[in-house]
């Protein structure tokens, strides 16, 4: 990665952004260069860390069989996560399929509610009723954590249709990725946000494989971001924290003013699609790890940290330590803590929740609904 | 990786049982590798035969079109994008030009983006343009059922939803033998099909399966054990959980006539009504959802042609009224416990 910094008197730093690829649009509307703080820096550093040590634990986690079920770790992506984080607020939504454990982290949940949830634990974010798909959090408008490809894209679209409706200054940023790319409901409802102008930024996570097929071989056009049509579109470097934060406010600013866009953010995942695909049948070791040692977004950022003398190493290695130790806090916790009780299985099936006959695993401990 | 088993072209014969299958001519298999056995037969018999879906080329996510693209290329064995509705609409396409299109579903609980397709198109092709056309070779391949981990959307029971069309067959195997001769029944039955195997199943059921070409009969229910007191009925993975209740019960000196439907829709009424009229009780089990499942459907059958001879109401064990769940999958899937008891209730009426 090449890139120039100055330092001002000010102790900002200024990164000059790799290239925009765009669609319908100028490239002269986009920024050249992103500021940021030594403050900034570590922030962002201490997060991805965090985000990465909590992925890997999990992995150990899933091989231990305390995580069962499908896990579909994102290790590889976390400055997209840390990007939407820094370019969006708290009351722009966000909806995103099943890599979703990141973006749980920066919404507001804690490692420990996390890793809870994926033990399916009562602790967990969702009463341990979701599981590592299904995360949400209302109070900072992170609507999921789906487990159907691409049924969260015309979902999303809702959501901006209502911000706009209640002439909200918000927008929805609608994750998805290359596979998802191919569903027809992404079509239908890209169409009604551009015919109505609605706040809805389609962010696609384009890690060169949807499962284990390659995007040639399932994509028509690869170039995702003008499978919008005549939605505009930028293709950006997924693992640059600065441009996907400085795309994103662009993109915000142009979805209140015009009406949807699509972004592409490249990427890589380290891991398989998920924990039962071991992640090198379809492409080489070699590939994962020339990307590792090239294109790592944590490096990039610590490359930056310690060329502008931020911080040295051996700060950097504590607070590497620190996350490792807030995780390992989180996961012996979340060891602990008990299931959901069994009445957990019929509540939240509707609102006035009708009460059922739950029978317990013994039938002398089941459970009589209340009008009997 | 493996060989592909040799396979025998000496044109399919069809049975009604897998007992009636004389040839000694078997390996033991598991039922990805019966399946794959099953499309290796048909690929080779009938060049018209294609087989597509989502990562079938390098031998599919549970390993059932293993080798058979090497074997038969990509222009017969080939991969879609990730597009459900998709595939369930160009397979359609395939089958109305007269091509066997074997389309595949990677997880039942995905099957709905084609739930238009299958139920407004396919079903009602021949029906709607009068014989002219349809999409009898049409079977679409899809995963079913609980695997100990899934939750809620790698483990449902979609069986119901089709049942409900007139127009397609719904078939879903318990075994390897039955898997094979079903699976090769339901590719050339002339009306489309919806094929569900259970997943739980790929690695863990075994038998010794005939190597031949052979087919066994749609729309047939199997008496997989013989009973005086209470018939049980059920299908897919349900058959191993009833024969374990079944076993439960005769320690009580109760005797259980189990019936694997196999062919849910149009289903073997005859068999079903027979055999209560014999023992006066029934029990249905299914993982499915209660309200509106396939126990709904044959209680109300089984009752309006048996009302005299039942000794005691038909009772239905099967899932509980919610979504699949997460960490409270033993308690939500109808266990040998559950039907032991229902056996129990049935029997001291």
């Amino acid at each position: 990665m090449i890139f120039r910094i100055s330092r001002s008197c000010f102790s900002s730093i200024s990164v000059k952004l790799p290239p925009f690829k765009v669609h319908h649009l100028e490239l002269d509307q986009l920024p050249q260069t992103a500021t940021t703080t030594s403050a900034e820096l570590l922030a962002y550093y201490k997060s991805m860390q965090l985000q990465r040590r909590m992925e890997i634990a999990c992995d150990n986690l899933y091989k231990q069989r305390l995580i069962r079920g499908f896990l579909h770790l994102a290790d590889g992506q976390e400055s997209i996560y840390e990007g939407l984080h820094a370019g969006l607020t708290f009351d722009d939504c966000v909806i995103t399929a099943y890599r979703d454990h990141c973006i749980a982290l920066l919404r507001g949940d804690t490692p420990h509610q996390i890793i809870a949830e994926m033990m399916a634990k009562q602790t967990g974010s969702t009463k341990g009723k979701g599981g590592s798909m299904h995360y949400y959090k209302k109070a900072t408008n992170f609507y999921g954590g789906h487990g159907i490809v691409g049924a969260q894209i015309p979902l999303g679209t809702g959501l901006a249709f209502a911000q706009k409706y209640l002439k909200k200054p918000n927008v929805t940023l609608i994750m998805f990725g290359d596979g998802a790319a191919n569903q027809g409901q992404l079509y239908e409802a890209a169409n009604m946000a551009q015919l109505w102008h609605l706040p809805a930024i389609y962010f696609i996570e384009n890690n060169l494989f949807g499962m284990g097929t390659s995007i040639d071989r399932a994509s028509a056009n690869t170039k995702f971001y003008t499978r919008g049509d005549v939605i505009p579109g930028i293709q950006i470097d997924g693992n640059n924290v600065f441009q996907v934060r400085e795309t994103l406010k662009f993109a915000k600013k142009h979805c209140l003013e015009k009406g949807p866009i699509f972004i592409e953010a490249m990427t890589y995942r380290y891991h398989g699609h998920s924990m039962s695909d071991p992640g090198v049948t379809y492409r080489t070791r070699e590939e994962v790890q020339q990307q590792r040692k090239t294109r790592d977004c944590i490096n990039y950022v610590k490359n930056i940290i310690l060329e502008n003398k931020v911080a040295d190493e051996h700060q950097l290695e504590e607070i590497d330590n620190t996350a490792q130790n807030e995780i390992d806090i989180a996961v012996e916790q979340a060891k602990v803590d008990p299931v959901p009780p069994s009445t957990e299985l019929a509540t939240d099936v509707y609102v006035d929740n009708q009460n059922h006959f739950i029978r317990g695993i013994l039938y002398k401990d089941s459970i009589l609904p209340k009008s009997q | 990786m493996q060989l592909l088993r040799k396979v025998y072209r000496f044109g399919s014969t069809k049975h009604r049982f897998a007992s009636d299958i004389k040839s000694t001519n078997r390996q033991k298999m598991n039922l990805f590798q019966a399946i794959n056995n099953a499309l290796d037969i048909e690929l080779g018999a009938n060049p018209k035969a294609l087989l597509f879906g989502e990562d079938v080329k390098f031998g599919g996510v549970f390993r059932c079109s293993q080798g058979l693209n090497e074997k038969y290329g990509t222009d017969r064995v080939f991969n879609t994008p990730l597009c459900e509705q998709g595939i369930g609409a160009f397979g359609i396409g395939l089958a109305s030009v007269g091509y066997t299109a074997i389309a595949e579903i990677q997880f039942g609980d995905y099957i709905f983006p084609a739930f238009d397709q299958i139920v407004n198109e396919a079903a009602k092709f021949r029906y709607r343009s009068g014989d002219q056309f349809n999409c009898g070779s049409l079977t679409i391949r899809s995963t079913w059922g609980a695997v100990g981990h899934g939750a809620l959307y790698h483990s449902q029971s979609p069986e119901a939803y089709f049942a409900h069309t007139p127009g397609l067959k719904v078939v879903v195997p318990r075994d390897p033998i039955q898997a094979k001769g079903l699976l090769l029944a339901s590719i050339r039955d002339k009306n489309p099909v919806i094929f569900f195997e259970p997943k739980a199943l790929y690695r863990n059921a075994e038998d010794e399966v005939p190597l031949d070409d052979y087919e066994l009969e749609l729309s047939k229910a199997e008496v997989v054990q013989q009973g005086k007191h209470i018939t049980l009925i059920g299908y897919g993975t349900q058959i191993r959980v009833l024969k374990e209740a079944a076993k439960l019960a005769e320690k009580d000196g109760v005797s259980c006539e189990i019936i694997d439907l196999q062919t849910i829709y149009p289903y073997d009424g005859q068999t079903l009504v027979d055999s209560v009229k014999k023992t006066g009780r029934c029990i249905i089990s299914h993982e499915a959802p209660q309200t509106c499942g396939m126990g709904a459907e044959l209680s109300a059958y089984i009752q309006e042609r048996c009302f005299l001879h039942l000794e005691a109401p038909i009772k239905r064990v099967t899932g509980y009224d919610t979504p699949f769940p997460l960490v409270h999958e033993p308690i939500y899937l109808p266990d040998k416990f559950k039907i032991y008891e229902a056996i129990k209730q049935s029997v001291n009426y």
